[in-house]
């Protein structure tokens, strides 16, 4: 059965109240989810107040300067901090979206932060990815082609081919999309989620790739590429401006075509 | 321990090759039901207070009684492909979820089954 309420184990309790020093006049505050395999227990939810005048402008800088100067135990993962990596993604104000590219002004009130949903968690914002990357190595997600490569050169696309790459290629497979989906959230052993979905889309379009109808074989699928109902939250949250329900919905009318 | 790659886990047992039959027949369902919806609820308000012999004389016309049966038949086709993707998304027991796959499909041809049935006998009866 689906479940509606976290487990007993998940359920989120009160946590500590770190302050910084006193006489700051511009007091953030953010709510962050905690939970360390050491220690065990319930998850709990630290309260942090950081002066905003000295802090950089996106959540991502917020939480940095919480690791420096208030609690360096907190852990997440960072990278490029410009929202090419994917590396922050997380369930900032009850969406999901990089830390990186989140302002910090556009939140109202305190600031809620959470790992990605229905994810295990590793520790604190840190969530296993690994079922999410399996299932974006089934679809095989490189160039698949009988014909061998040209001796002397790369193989050529068209201009008009290579711009029906935009709007896919640009996936940096950060999870908020998949992991906002309540349809993976019900079914995630077996519905693929829009990104694994966007990313079989890319190479089926790609005019390079011969193996449309392998690939199509391996997606028609009453749970794998059909458990998506427009639900839509995937192009809400995508932090890249991308559309993957748009993408879903063009796979179905590829396999309608193909009859 | 499993000791099974998550690969292997994510692969399961392999795509089914079907399924896109059922996703259209939804969809083409779904039309079908625009007009013959319309055109039932304008019946039924203009035909919901009357007598037996005035539902008699509505039903008894070829056309509603064809238009009736038509509805009905696409509307517990519509509702138990609907009701299948409900169970399938809730319901997660592997088990419990065939036995009520079954029955939503069994209850959905009992109803239609039913419903032609009434139609029938209030248009063809004496």
């Amino acid at each position: 059965m689906a479940k509606f309420r976290l487990p007993a184990n998940s359920r989120i309790q009160p946590g500590r109240r770190h302050s910084t020093s006193v006489g700051v006049k511009n007091v953030k505050v953010l709510k962050v989810y905690r939970w360390s395999p050491d220690q065990g227990g319930n998850p709990r939810l630290d309260t942090y107040e950081i002066d905003r005048d000295s802090c950089g402008p996106m959540v991502l800088d917020a939480l940095i300067k919480i690791k420096n100067e208030l609690d360096s135990t907190l852990t997440f993962r960072r990278s490029c901090r410009e929202g090419v990596c994917g590396s922050c993604a997380m369930n900032i104000a009850g969406r999901n979206t990089l830390a990186c590219t989140k302002p910090i002004d556009e939140i109202e009130g305190e600031i809620r932060v959470y790992p990605l949903p229905s994810l295990p968690v590793i520790k604190d914002l840190v969530p296993d990815m690994t079922h999410f990357y399996a299932q974006y190595a089934s679809i095989k997600p490189w160039l698949q082609a009988k014909t061998p490569a040209p001796s002397n050169r790369e193989r050529l696309q068209s201009q008009e081919d290579r711009a029906k790459l935009d709007g896919l290629y640009e996936c940096i497979l950060c999870a908020c999309c998949t992991t906002g989906c309540p349809s993976w959230w019900w079914n995630s052993k077996r519905y693929l989620g829009p990104a694994a979905l966007l990313q079989s889309q890319r190479w089926l379009v790609d005019s390079r790739d011969e193996a449309t109808g392998e690939r199509l074989d391996d997606l028609e699928d009453s749970f794998k590429l059909y458990r998506c109902h427009t639900i839509m939250n995937c192009t809400e949250v995508c932090p890249k401006g991308l559309n993957p329900a748009q993408a879903i919905a063009r796979i179905k009318g590829r396999l309608l075509a193909r009859g | 321990m499993s000791f099974r790659t998550p690969l292997k886990q994510a692969l399961g047992l392999g795509a089914s090759h079907s399924g896109t039959s059922r996703w259209w027949a939804q969809r083409v369902s779904s039309v079908a039901l625009v007009p013959l919806l319309i055109w039932l609820i304008i019946g039924m308000v203009h035909h919901g207070g009357a007598d037996y012999a005035g539902a008699r004389a509505w039903l008894g016309s070829p056309v509603t009684a064809v238009l009736a049966i038509l509805a009905l038949v696409a509307s517990f086709y519509h509702g138990a492909l609907g009701m299948q993707i409900i169970v399938e998304d809730y319901v997660g027991h592997e088990t419990v979820r065939l036995v009520l796959v079954v029955l939503v499909k069994f209850a959905a041809v009992v109803f239609a089954v039913a419903g032609i049935f009434a139609v029938l006998l209030v248009a063809l009866g004496d």
